[in-house]
């Protein structure tokens, strides 16, 4: 109430405005502007310099959790809103890690089945003739 | 001291009491009378609600893309060489697509700054930093038509089949790009409207928008900057997966 009693409503309701929107300082932008384009520089060398593996795979999917969580968490605002939002965006895809291990299995499966029964697979399935 | 400000129509009840922060916010916040997510537009909370079903809609057709590549016993093309690009007599290995990631992370950095100028109601630059980014998203698509022609008419990459190994190569390779390209061009189509809204000033009249009776704020800049960084954020996961792997 005692907001209410030293500002005038006009300006009341504008403070209760503002709190709505997003306001930071430019220079997190570009630092983050930044840090993406050296991370995407970083994943780009990756390939380039033609790592393989496990030193691959963990320097891509490193690099891409990263850049995924910069682009969410300051470009897309989502540190700063309240978590009961946050929570309801973010938690749901962990569902997708179980979607993920049953492709996985599924796909290891379709593998070994294909090697079992059709042997040298090359010649089953060979390269499609394009028009 | 009630009557002077109800009459200055200032009933709203969220301005007191504060809010709890923590595991107690979120569940004061779920458990309250009429909405949960406070301190947002409900026009920012339903474009994240729709992200989050987009998130389920590229992650399935990521998903059954690693199905079918661990499934296939034909060697996957190496996306190193297919997308490789002969400059000045030399092959540069993803170059193309390389380019195609910093011009879209450039689109993200002026869309992020549209949203900050429009808080600041300065109608001018916002609508310049808006163009800016449907220019660089209209390049994206730009090159990635140069990419699918390439692909389709020099390499003959069907989706049934192509020269250079595993079938299911074409199939994922369209159904990924082409849905994601398709969301870049709706979100150029977008930007446009939104830009011209801004240098209208129908955001600081707060004349409704088509389609809706309610009045425009600059939070609709902030809306549209959600759905751009989503795309952003889409290819950062198809760069890694279908490009790197």
């Amino acid at each position: 109430m005692t907001q209410a009693e030293t500002h005038a409503p006009h300006a009341a309701e504008a403070a209760a405005h503002e709190e709505v929107g997003q306001h930071h300082p430019l220079g997190i932008y570009f630092k983050i502007w930044g840090l993406l384009f050296v991370l995407s520089t970083a994943s780009y060398l990756v390939d380039y310099f033609h790592f393989q593996g496990y030193l691959r795979w963990f320097l891509i999917v490193t690099f891409m959790l990263l850049k995924a969580g910069l682009i969410v968490a300051v470009f897309m605002h989502m540190v700063w809103e309240r978590l009961a939002l946050a929570y309801a965006i973010l938690v749901p895809p962990l569902l997708l890690l179980v979607l993920m291990g049953i492709g996985a299995f599924e796909g290891d499966h379709t593998f070994l089945t294909r090697g079992t029964f059709f042997g040298a697979a090359p010649a089953v399935t060979a390269p499609a003739k394009h028009p | 001291m009630t009557q002077p400000v109800v009459a200055a129509g200032m009933a709203s009840p969220d301005v007191t009491p504060p809010l709890a922060e923590g595991l107690q916010g979120i569940v004061a916040d779920w458990s309250s009378d009429q909405r949960a997510f406070k301190n947002v537009p409900w026009g920012k909370a339903m474009m994240w609600i729709f992200l989050l079903s987009d998130t389920f809609i590229f992650s399935s057709f990521l998903i059954s893309y690693m199905t079918v590549r661990m499934s296939t016993t034909v060697p996957w093309p190496n996306p190193s060489e297919v997308f490789a690009l002969t400059i000045g007599g030399k092959s540069i290995p993803l170059i193309l697509i390389a380019i195609m990631t910093f011009i879209l992370i450039s689109s993200s950095g002026t869309m992020a700054l549209a949203v900050n100028y429009g808080y600041r109601k300065n109608r001018v630059v916002t609508f310049w930093l808006l163009l800016a980014t449907a220019a660089l998203g209209a390049t994206f698509v730009g090159m990635q038509a140069f990419e699918w022609s390439k692909l389709i008419f020099e390499e003959g990459v069907r989706p049934w089949g192509n020269p250079m190994g595993a079938a299911q190569f074409g199939s994922s390779f369209f159904m990924i790009t082409g849905f994601h390209g398709t969301h870049v061009s709706i979100g150029v189509i977008f930007l446009i409207i939104v830009a011209i809204k801004v240098l209208r000033g129908d955001l600081d009249k707060q004349r409704p928008g088509f389609l809706t009776g309610r009045r425009g704020n600059y939070e609709i800049v902030e809306t549209m900057g959600l759905y751009w960084h989503f795309v952003d954020l889409v290819w950062v996961f198809i760069f890694a997966v279908f490009y790197l792997w």
